[in-house]
């Protein structure tokens, strides 16, 4: 178990080695003088003159050697210490830690809400292979895969937004506005999450144990919650792992649709902006959820699974 | 004669018959790709052209699928697109495959500090999800493709590399290698008889893995305008730009979200369903 843990903060280290590293290539390769950006990003383009750009350049010491800039860099990304938005001149790790909230919540609410879709509907299809429901959800599961993320989303704006006006198609604050997000990055997850679990409803409903399970007078309620819930929900979770890769993926694109002021919003405008600072801060974090959530999963499956605890 | 009856002899013994989910995923990709090659030899219209009194006009004979709100060409836009993504992917994953595939037997065969070396590069690349990685190298060299395609490829060998390295790990310490190397044959020998013929068939599924992959890259980062710039095609970007027309233009929103779709679906049967 220490091993895997130990993995993973290897791997905390080395997202915030190849974020920095990523970052500091990318303030220097950005085309144009720099300061004439970020005086632009602060003042409006109209405003930007050469004396403008001279206070943002002494100002932000953006005419200090390429060495001197990396080591500063580095020793600032030990300390956690992200800098300050060069937009709007407030201190990223407030910014991003404010933005982390609202992604937090829409994460959550999409975990949650595919695993109530995916996992029940894969075990009702698991348990009789080749039935109505196995088929159909082999059709729906195959059609939402191979759409992205975004236009699950633009559908189901489409549709339930501005076709049957139900839900507000974007916005912030009020409960519904959740709604339409959550499921876009949910359905996503549950066609995937819907398969595994089906697949490993199958194999274990085929299972000598099952049998004897049956053949002992169990009901089919009582088997299914004694032997065959648990066994199926390892490979769930242990996939949950690989489905995080989508769900951070799926919010930087599904935030931006919705503009739902998340984290990977404010990447993707920062990226417009040429804001470095906040690119890398939100870049850092986003990878560090990512690697936070695998060493989560890890944990869950050692509780599940006895046999691990014994290895 | 002899070969031919021969071969025969082998197929009947043991009958390999493409799945068919296999079948129709070439066939669907396969019209994709034809349609999105000949469109421009068959129908020569500047994808960028505009007739403004046709702006969103809907599909008729003179123009098959009508037209966007700039009055371009839908069938060139989509034409021009499709080749885009194709063209992209295609390339990512070949520069994917072939170092990926490579440096994974070098680091079974090598072991020790190469592959210990190797496996942490690869762990570098796997940290960050792979759309970050993309997103922030197109922040690096804003506005142009290559630094899509480079992103993706450095995203996508990983898969080739730990496929080929867990797969040689095992096939190298087998008797038939191990027989072959007694007896002084080299290296391109042992992978070309030996290795190659275990690996070919997992490297089709995670090709075609990959390039599913890479056109919902190249369409999402299109789709929040971080791609390709306009006025270049591209499925996502023009998603972005028909989205505030869909009253009036539901065809020509749909055409790119049929496109995609048509595109990644051929992708994942042609990958089976082995590799979810």
């Amino acid at each position: 178990m220490t091993r895997v843990l130990g993995y993973r903060l290897f791997q905390a280290l080395l997202v915030a080695l190849t974020v920095g590293v990523l970052t500091f290539i990318m303030i220097r390769a950005l085309p144009g003088d720099m300061a004439y950006r970020i005086a632009a990003g602060r003042y409006g383009y109209d405003m930007v003159n050469t004396d403008a750009a001279n206070a943002v350049r002494t100002e932000l010491g953006l005419d200090q050697g390429g060495t001197t800039a990396l080591g500063q860099w580095f020793s600032d990304l030990v300390r956690f210490d992200l800098g300050v938005s060069v937009v709007s001149g407030e201190a990223v790790i407030d910014e991003v830690r404010h933005q982390l909230g609202h992604t937090v919540e829409l994460a959550l609410a999409a975990v949650l809400l595919s695993l109530l879709i995916g996992p029940p509907l894969g075990i009702l299809a698991g348990l009789r292979p080749g039935g109505v429901i196995d088929r159909g959800l082999l059709l729906v599961s195959s059609t939402l895969r191979a759409l992205p993320h975004f236009v699950v989303g633009l559908l189901l704006i489409i549709v339930l937004a501005t076709g049957m006006g139900v839900l507000p198609a974007a916005g912030h604050g009020e409960p519904q506005n959740l709604i339409l997000p959550a499921l876009t990055l949910a359905l996503g997850l549950a066609a995937v999450s819907s398969r595994v679990a089906r697949d490993a409803m199958a194999g274990v409903a085929g299972s000598p144990y099952y049998a004897f399970g049956r053949t002992k007078g169990l009901s089919d309620a009582q088997v299914l919650r004694r032997h065959g819930l648990r066994n199926v929900s390892v490979p769930i979770v242990t996939y949950l792992g690989v489905q995080f890769i989508y769900l951070i993926e799926g919010v930087v694109v599904v935030e931006t649709l919705f503009a739902w002021p998340g984290i990977g919003h404010a990447l993707v405008h920062a990226i417009f902006a040429r804001d470095v600072p906040v690119i890398q801060g939100t870049a850092l974090v986003m990878g560090l959820m990512f690697v936070l959530l695998n060493a989560l999963v890890d944990l869950a499956c050692y509780l599940i699974d006895p046999r691990r605890q014994a290895a | 004669m002899m070969t031919a009856t021969m071969s025969s002899a082998i197929t009947a013994s043991e009958p390999k018959r493409l799945p068919v989910g296999r079948i129709v995923g070439f066939t669907v990709l396969a019209l994709v790709v034809l349609f999105a090659f000949l469109t421009p030899l068959v129908w020569p219209v500047d994808p960028t052209k505009q007739s403004l009194r046709n702006v969103l006009a809907a599909p008729s004979w003179s123009e098959p699928l009508g037209y966007d709100h700039l009055g371009r060409s839908m069938l060139a836009r989509l034409a021009a697109a499709l080749r885009l993504s194709l063209g992209l992917a295609f390339l990512s994953v070949l520069t994917a495959a072939v170092p990926g595939a490579l440096l994974g037997i070098l680091a079974a065969w090598k072991g020790g500090i190469v592959d210990r070396a190797l496996s942490v590069l690869g762990d570098v690349f796997l940290a960050l999800p792979g759309l970050l990685l993309v997103l922030m190298l197109t922040a690096i060299a804003p506005d142009s493709p290559w630094a899509l395609y480079v992103g993706i490829s450095l995203v996508l060998w990983i898969e080739y590399f730990r496929l080929t390295r867990a797969t040689t790990r095992t096939l190298i310490t087998s008797p038939a290698v191990q027989a072959s190397r007694l007896l002084g044959f080299g290296p391109a020998y042992i992978i070309r008889r030996h290795l190659w013929p275990e690996i070919a068939p997992m490297i089709l599924t995670v090709a075609a893995f990959g390039a599913a992959t890479a056109i919902m890259a190249i369409a999402a980062l299109g789709f929040v305008s971080v791609g390709v710039r306009p006025p270049t095609p591209e499925l996502g970007l023009m998603m972005t730009e028909l989205l505030p027309y869909y009253e009036e233009a539901p065809h020509a929103l749909l055409q790119p979200i049929i496109a995609v779709f048509l595109l990644v679906l051929s992708l994942n049967l042609i990958a089976g369903r082995k590799a979810q």
